[in-house]
């Protein structure tokens, strides 16, 4: 079952680039390749509203992984407990059938090395008690490590927040 | 598993200089981030920062010294040792001493805490020419700051945190990013404080702010006249701050009467109604606002009096010395502890005038940083005296100074150029001798002050051994000075012996800085009582309206404004900025940060661009005097139609970085003749006084 997922809050990021950095750095990818990535729309002026905003991209870690059931040389795999889709360097064979498979888009090819690359939330990390890379470097915690359940109400608050103008908190807890 | 250690330091990529942590694996950084025992920086760090272990692997930098092999900007290098090396400097140093003093050498730098050992090498050679590349940047900031409270810029820092409303002019924060700022602005605003942001071209700061002006370029100056004539006129000022703490008010009243908010809007663009809207908005929120004074304003020729008018926006707010506003820097002394030795022994005191006028023929003009583009102007000119010999540490006027072919011309004067460095500066093509420091992940520098609400010390320790042929910067001066006869003066062969002289008698021991990284000398923040007890250093203790030391030489403290200059047709003012994953074109070449920019675009306003039969995506030819370049442009209604905008650092002209070799251009190769235009009250370079041709390309 999959516990985590990285919540990316766009009213706070910058699109400072030290998410796709920090993965290239510790996954030791090819300069400028990363796991995860950052888009924007914008800046352009929408009927007249100036609006700029980034939105980060990486591997949701899927219950039924499409990209697991297209790898014929398990490379990549969902693990037990935690859920997370692990992918192995070592058994990728470089037939692309994962990008082909996955309707997100997350396999990315490593031309250096003729295999994908993929977020597997460093899975070295996270076993350590740490959180992914590019979760622990966000230079404004616009990246947060979580539980599927927690992201979801992070986001419902995101929302309130954004609209009410005011930090909201659940009702009952304090 | 090898051998692990964890080393708690500084960041080097750029100026803000974060505190980080490396963990090394066998001799091996292996990760580097925040420093987490500093509670503003968590593990937080940028793309600069996260780059320095791709720095540490990249070879396109100087990686032992050398010595010019050719003509001076020839690219040919002969690769010596340390010893042949300084050798050389120092024979040729003692050549240009004996004929011309020890005042014939300049140095420049970019500031920063760990540079004592630089201002010391000067004075023990009898130099008075030490400058920092404050022209280029605050300098005018920070004489906007002397000439109202009587210190500098540096005393008042800014309370982002608790701030209610943040006022930026063309501070882009959270794109010329100090971690600790950016995070700060950022909670504030999640915690709903309220933005405005003044720039004429839409940013990321833009895009996060509550309000956002698209300002007419070089008409700050007017907005703030309006801003204070409304806030005076409808009363909104802090009456009990202002008539405690401020001389010459009545001044102030009386000028900014004609300065009305209709006259303003016509020549900033920005609808007067507005500005009576945020004036009356800000008041609610006083004192608990920041009008950031600027940061790097060396942008126009009124910046002095643009910054000027900002402080005096917080002043009337009452803005000073309070949670959400400005608050006074404390150092050792206000804990009631000893501050640090200085390092020199028995220094001679340097009584020659400054090369660049600085403290005499301009009185007003601080002779801290001095004056660059004037340092240079005594180079060309001979005026007050010959300057033979300069001393550039790991700072690149080339770059960052305008119009480097002026230089480069100036520079023929010169008998000696030494280039002090962890990259290839543009500079460090011309230098007849390049002395490579190690980066700062190699290197332990000195411990450095840090003032704040809660004053104490940091140090940035080598994580691991030096991987080159490369030295650390202190090691280098203090070699020269004893080559030079000056050994007496720095009685030290390692850090650790400079670091022992540096604690003497403070009862902090090293190791105790190094276990967190910093130590802060209080428990608790350390505020002044802000009604009765403001140190300010002017001659009335007061903030003055009026000063002296300006109005003495001739420059009114308040200044009747000026329009600036509109664009003849098909030129364009030229603006520049940064984004977050480059500073201070000091990367343009690093692997890691290459990849994402390789060439800049040219902003330019949508509608513009239409009339000249461009799209988005087009290219043009950009050019002023000598210097013609093709690049793409971007266009957006996003920008004010008299300026064009581009990143800078781009066009590099250095061939052993593959990388970044004559790619994009360089907005400092169009600022013709710009070096000597410059603020005459602040001393700052005036960079976007400029008007660049841009063509269709074909």
């Amino acid at each position: 079952m999959a516990k985590y997922y990285i919540y990316h809050d766009p009213t706070r990021c910058i699109g400072c680039l030290a998410c796709e950095v920090s993965c290239m750095d510790w996954k030791a990818l090819p300069y400028g390749e990363s796991n995860c990535r950052i888009f924007r729309f914008g800046p352009e002026a929408l009927f007249g509203e100036p609006d700029l905003t980034f939105m980060y991209t990486s591997c949701f870690h899927c219950e039924k992984p499409l990209c697991v059931e297209a790898c014929p040389s398990g490379a990549l795999a969902k693990r037990d407990g935690d859920g997370v889709v692990i992918f192995r360097e070592d058994l990728c064979i470089g037939c692309r059938a994962c990008i082909t498979a996955c309707p997100w888009g997350i396999p990315q090819w490593n031309e250096s090395v003729g295999k994908i690359h993929k977020c597997d939330y460093c899975a070295d990390r996270i076993d350590q008690g740490l959180e992914p890379a590019c979760v622990t470097r966000c230079p404004v915690d616009a990246l947060k490590f979580v539980k599927v359940e927690e992201a979801s109400q992070l986001k419902r608050m995101r929302w309130l927040r954004d609209t009410f103008g005011r930090q909201v908190a659940p009702a009952a807890k304090y | 598993m090898g051998e692990k250690k964890t080393v708690y330091s500084i960041c080097g990529m750029c100026s803000v200089r974060c505190p980080i942590v490396a963990e090394v694996e066998n001799g091996r950084v292996r990760w580097l981030s925040g420093n987490p025992n500093d509670a503003g920086m968590g593990t937080a760090l940028c793309a600069k920062g996260i780059a320095g272990r791709a720095l540490l692997d990249d070879t396109e930098r100087p990686l032992s010294p050398m010595i010019r092999d050719g003509e001076r900007g020839s690219g040919k290098w002969r690769t010596v040792s340390w010893d042949e090396a300084l050798d050389y400097v120092a024979d040729k140093l003692k050549a240009i001493i004996d004929q011309y003093g020890g005042r014939a050498v300049l140095l420049s730098d970019r500031g920063g805490p760990f540079g004592e050992y630089r201002k010391a090498f000067l004075k023990a050679i009898g130099s008075p020419n030490y400058c920092n590349h404050d022209v280029t940047c605050a300098v005018s900031v920070n004489h906007a700051s002397l000439s109202l409270f009587g210190f500098g810029r540096k005393t008042l820092n800014y309370d982002y945190k608790n701030a209610k409303h943040i006022v930026l002019y063309g501070r882009n924060i959270l794109e010329s990013i100090k971690i600790k700022t950016t995070r700060a602005v950022i909670n504030a605003l999640d915690r709903g404080a309220k933005l405005t942001y003044i720039d004429p071209r839409y940013s990321v700061t833009a895009a996060k702010a509550t309000r956002w002006w698209k300002i007419r370029p070089g008409t700050d100056y007017a907005l703030n006249l309006a801003l204070i004539h409304i806030i005076i006129k409808e009363g909104l000022y802090d009456k009990a701050f202002v008539s405690r703490w401020v001389e010459g008010f009545e001044h102030l009243a009386k000028f900014v009467e004609q300065y009305t908010p209709e006259w303003a809007e016509e020549e900033t663009g920005i609808p007067a109604q507005e500005m009576y809207l945020f004036c009356r908005e800000i008041a609610q929120d006083a004192p608990h606002v920041i009008f950031h004074p600027g940061w790097m304003r060396a942008r126009y020729k009124q910046a002095f009096w643009e910054s000027r008018t900002s402080y005096i926006l917080n002043i009337l707010m009452g803005a000073i010395e309070v949670p959400g506003g400005l608050f006074f820097m404390k150092g050792p002394g206000d804990a009631g502890k000893k501050g640090l030795n200085s390092i020199g022994e028995n220094l001679p005191k340097v009584e020659e005038k400054r090369a660049d006028g600085a403290g005499w023929k301009y009185p007003h003009i601080n002779k801290g940083p001095g004056l660059l583009h004037r340092a240079f102007e005594a180079i060309k000119t001979g005026d007050p005296y010959p300057i033979k010999a300069y001393f550039v540490h790991r700072h690149d006027p080339l770059t960052g100074l305008p119009d480097p072919e002026a230089q480069v011309e100036i520079f023929k004067n010169l008998d000696l150029i030494v280039v002090v460095d962890v990259n290839w500066s543009e500079t460090s093509k011309y230098a007849d001798v390049i002395l490579p420091e190690c980066t700062y992940l190699e290197r332990s520098d000195l411990i450095a002050n840090q003032k704040g609400l809660k004053p104490g010390f940091r140090i940035r320790t080598a994580a691991i051994d030096l991987q080159y042929d490369t030295k650390p910067g202190w090691w280098i001066y203090i070699e020269l000075a004893k080559r030079l006869g000056k050994g007496e003066h720095f009685p030290y062969e390692t850090i650790e012996d400079l670091w022992n002289k540096q604690l003497e008698g403070t009862g902090i021991t090293v190791e105790q800085i190094q276990e967190k990284g910093f130590i802060t000398l209080v428990d608790e923040p350390i505020w002044y009582d802000r009604m009765n007890s403001l140190p300010f250093k002017t001659e009335s203790g007061k903030i003055e309206i009026i000063n002296k030391k300006w109005e003495d030489a001739g420059i009114p403290c308040l200044k009747p404004y000026e329009s600036p200059e509109e664009p003849p047709k098909g030129k364009f003012r030229l603006l520049f900025g940064r984004c977050a994953w480059q500073t201070h074109a000091m990367w343009m070449n690093n692997p890691a940060l290459h990849p994402y920019l390789k060439e800049n675009v040219l902003w330019i306003n949508k509608k513009v661009a239409e009339g000249m039969g461009l799209k988005d995506g087009d290219k043009v030819v950009v050019s002023n005097g000598n210097y013609k370049k093709e690049m793409r442009i971007f266009a957006t209604d996003l920008i004010h139609p008299e300026a064009v905008f581009m990143l800078h650092g781009f066009g590099r002209t250095v061939p052993q970085q593959t990388r970044a070799y004559n790619r994009g251009v360089a907005d400092q190769r169009l600022e013709i003749g710009l070096l000597d235009v410059y603020d005459p009250a602040g001393g700052a370079n005036a960079l976007c006084e400029c008007f660049i041709d841009v063509k269709p390309a074909r």
